[in-house]
Order: structure tokens, then sequence, then C-alpha cells
């Protein structure tokens, strides 16, 4: 028997706790949903040894009545039944809404280089998520590599962690993220967060210009090799955090049929009141476009106004959003990847990590249709969903057409015997 | 207000704090969580449950995330599968 409530939101983090906010209230039924066991997404990620920053408390506390359902996956969904269905530990459910908000955010993009697939290599968010909940980094050596401003946040947590953060390498050029640096001044609460960072980042010094060559070490990571402005660099370390940015999680919206935005790394399509282009059901955060924080909790607002008929609250908020927008614009074009990023793998690199497919293995073919069907490159456990992302920066692949249900692995008795299962298997 | 929660990987006991994930138990004992399908070692990448580099048994269950696995009192994992 499916539950239903008049507001289904997906994902609790700042987009989605934002919009649950926003359509709670005035006797409104809203249903949070989220993947992880705890509210706060992944900027928000519940740190076991460090208290919630102010901003996040006060967002989980504006929700603090909504119904929720956490440690779900979801498995499939149907638009025009407004059904869902997830699996939790134990069991499957299906929820059903009246208005959907989608708010289920972003990946990191990791691109292949050689050694990357070593244990001790994992994402600059990764790590930073991993050491949230327990992961012993104390004493350990850490390069923190990539791009974006993610990497002196990821490098922050680490060192609150008491890591010994050896350098963070970031591929953007010196000028440009100084000149970055200098337009700040016009949005002076990033500004002073800029600078908090550096602080906390003191002593550690930063490489512009920068990218990892590769990984080294036999079964575990012991080193890794960086082109410093073209001068390399070998450091000895027990962690490589790589990130090379976000990707919008645009995957459920694309299994509900929403429009997505033409880009390498699809978005959903919203419109000026975070509409998607399927009735009713509505996106916000960073699965519409990475932009941070900001734009996220400005476009969760909006969206959860609008789904309760809220339009003019909504539309008040339009001129923060824009603002927060130009931001994100200048950050995207600040640490836009440099060529040199995709050249980083050689032949031998792996480059699906669920199937070990290299890169000379996929160097034959024009698309990835055919990739998948000769080398089952992006058909393992993730379904793609970490190097369909790489390759489509690596070769410009559009990796999915319309995704099939289950959208993530499940259990066989999720599958079975309900009203959605009968659709999944035509 | 964190207590410990006692579990065994690999047959090794582990202690770890409350809410700590199974990934960051599982770190305590070895880097390697499975074997690649050519087997080859991997260990965690994305820490948000997408990568699935992280797959483990837990009490029986294969296939099971560590990431995103909270920790609790008597659980056993099997590493390398």
């Amino acid at each position: 028997m499916a539950e239903r409530c008049d507001v289904l939101v997906i994902g609790a983090g700042p987009a989605g706790l934002a919009a649950a906010a926003a359509a709670a209230g005035q006797g409104v039924d809203v249903m949070l949903l989220d993947a992880q066991p705890r509210a706060g997404g992944q900027v928000w990620r519940h740190d076991i040894a460090h208290r919630a920053p102010r901003r996040a408390r006060h967002a989980l506390r504006r929700v603090a009545a909504v119904k929720r359902h956490f440690g779900i996956r979801v498995v499939d969904a149907d638009a025009s039944a407004r059904m869902l269905r997830v699996e939790d530990a134990l069991h499957a459910r299906e929820f059903g809404w009246d208005r959907l908000i989608l708010a289920t955010g972003a990946r990191e993009l990791c691109l292949p280089f050689p050694g990357g697939t070593l244990p001790g290599v994992t994402g600059a968010g990764g790590l930073q998520a991993l050491v949230k909940q327990g992961w012993p980094v104390s004493g350990k050596r850490v390069v923190v590599a990539g791009s974006g401003p993610l990497l002196l946040a990821a490098a922050a947590s680490l060192r609150a962690h008491r890591a010994r953060v050896l350098a963070i390498v970031e591929q953007a050029a010196r000028h440009d993220v100084h000149a970055f640096a200098r337009a700040l001044w016009r949005w002076p609460d990033k500004l002073a967060q800029a600078v908090q960072l550096r602080a906390r980042l003191l002593g550690v010094p930063i490489h512009y210009g920068a990218v990892v060559r590769a990984a080294r070490g036999d079964g575990t990571l012991c080193g890794v090799e960086i082109d410093s402005a073209g001068v390399s660099v070998e450091l000895a370390c027990d962690h490589l955090a790589a990130g090379f940015g976000l990707v919008p999680d645009a995957g459920f919206g694309r299994l509900l049929g929403c429009e997505l935005t033409a880009a390498t790394q699809p978005a959903i399509r919203v419109d000026a009141l975070q509409r998607t282009s399927v009735e009713s059901v509505f996106a916000a955060g960073e699965c519409c476009g990475i932009g941070g924080m900001d734009k996220a909790r400005i476009e969760g607002a909006i969206a959860g106004h609008a789904a309760v008929g809220d339009e003019s609250v909504a539309r008040a908020l339009f001129a923060a959003r824009d603002r927060a927008r130009r931001f994100a614009d200048a950050v995207a074009h600040t640490f836009t990847l440099d060529p040199r990023t995709r050249t980083l793998a050689d032949g031998e690199t792996t480059v699906c990590r669920c199937e070990d497919v290299t890169l000379d293995a996929l160097r034959a073919f024009h698309d990835a249709r055919a990739a998948k069907l000769a080398t089952r490159c992006g058909m393992g456990a993730c379904q793609g969903r970490i190097c369909g992302a790489a390759l489509a920066e690596l070769f410009g692949w559009s990796w999915h057409g319309h995704p099939r249900q289950p959208l993530f692995p499940a259990r066989l008795a999720s599958l079975a015997d309900e009203s959605l299962a009968r659709r999944s298997c035509p | 207000m964190n207590g410990m929660v006692h579990l065994r990987i690999d047959d090794v006991a582990v202690e770890v704090a409350e809410g700590a994930s199974v990934a960051a138990a599982i770190a305590r004992v070895t880097p390697r969580f499975r074997l690649s399908r050519s087997g080859r070692p991997r260990g965690p990448l994305c820490g948000m449950g997408v990568c699935f580099e992280c797959r483990v048994t837990i009490g029986g269950e294969a296939h099971a995330l560590a990431c995103m696995t909270p920790v609790r009192e008597g659980m056993q994992v099997r590493t390398g599968g």
C-alpha cells in the first residue's frame, strides 16, 4: 500500500530542506526522502566529530516536524501514476505524491589518471564525506587535487580531522583564480567565507595550473606525481583526494521523463518557478545546474513555495536567485577544465572501474552505445555513474538513453509483485 | 554523547565511534575493500553511495555499501568479495 502525501521531496540537502520547509505548514502534508541515513546532503553531511554549521542546524530545525524516510534507494518511479518505489535496508515501499520536488544534488566528477583505482585514491568530496563519518586520517599525509572551491573545503575538513594536507593541486591557472578572488567583493558573504577558508589552510601549498600525472603504489597508494606548471613533483602520501568538480545528478529526473539541458553534463531543465517539463514535478539545487549552496537553498525555497501555490512568495526570491546564479557562473568560468585534464589517462588506465575497461579498449568506438555493447563499459554496479560522466568529458559521449528500472541495483524482492514492477518488465 | 561500537572486520575486532560508517571501521583494518573483476584491489571512491567500490558483505548480505551503512554493535563484515 503506497503512502500518500501532498508534496514529496527527494533529497535532504540544502535545496530539499529549503523546499520542504517552504512547502510545509498551512495543512500541506510534506514527506522528505533521502538515500543517506541522515539529513544534510553532502555539504551539510553529519560529522560525527564536529558540530553542524549554524545554517545547517537552522535548516534542520525548520523541517523538524516534516515526515521523513532516510536510508532509501529509489528503485522505480512513474510520473503519470505519481508513484515512487524505494527500498530501504529491509523493505520495498511505495510513495504517492500530488506534487514532487527533485533535489537530488550532484556527484563528483572523477576523471581517470594512471593509478586512479588504487585503494587510497578517492574523490575530494569523497574523502571529506568518508572522514566526516569516522574514516581515520589523523596524522595521514593527504594530497588534494582536481579543481574548484570544493578542494579548499575538503582540505579544511581534512585538517580539522588532523590530517596532514601536503598540497592542493588545482588545475585552474593562478591568474584566473586570483582574478576571481579580486571580484569576490561583489559577494561579501562569499569573500568572508573565502578568507576564513584560507585561514584554516594556512601553510598548505596550493599549486595552480597543476594536475596529477599518476598515483603510485603496489596494491595501495604510496605517492603521487604532479605536474606543477610544467615541473614534475613527486609527493609521498597515504591519500589522494581528487575531484574535478561536480556534475548534476539528473538520473531520477531522466527516469521521470523530465527534459534535460544540452550541456556535456546534463541538468534537469526548469522554468522560473523551478517547474520541470513534467506536470507537477519541480526541481531545485545542483540537479538543475551546479551552483553551490546559496543557489540551492533559494531554488529549493522557490520550488517549495511554487509547489503549494504561493507564487508571489516564490517570485520575491527571484532577485536573490539571480545573484546566486551570477556567482555560480563566475565559479564555473574560473574553474573551467583545462584540456590537459582530459588527457591524464594513458592507454592502460582503467576508465570503467566496475568492468575494468581501459582507455585503449574504448578508443576504437565512436559512441557510448557501441562501447557498452562491446566492452561492458558502464554496465557494472555503478551503471556508468562514474565512467559515464568521465567519458562525456573525454570523448563528448552522451551516456544515457532513457534509463531503465531499477535506478539503482535493487533486491529482487523489491521488484516483485507490486504495481510499478509490472511496468518494469514489458 | 558518542559511545563506542564493536564489530568484526574479517575476524579482526574493531572499535569505532557510534555514528561512524562501516567504511570507516574497515579502514582501520585494511585499505582493500574488494577485488575488481580482474582481481585488483579497490577501496571507496565517492563516499556517497554512487560508485559501489566500497561494497562488502555485512552480516551475510553481499554487495552492501560500506560508506552508506552506519556501524552497529556486533556487526560481522567480510571484505575482498
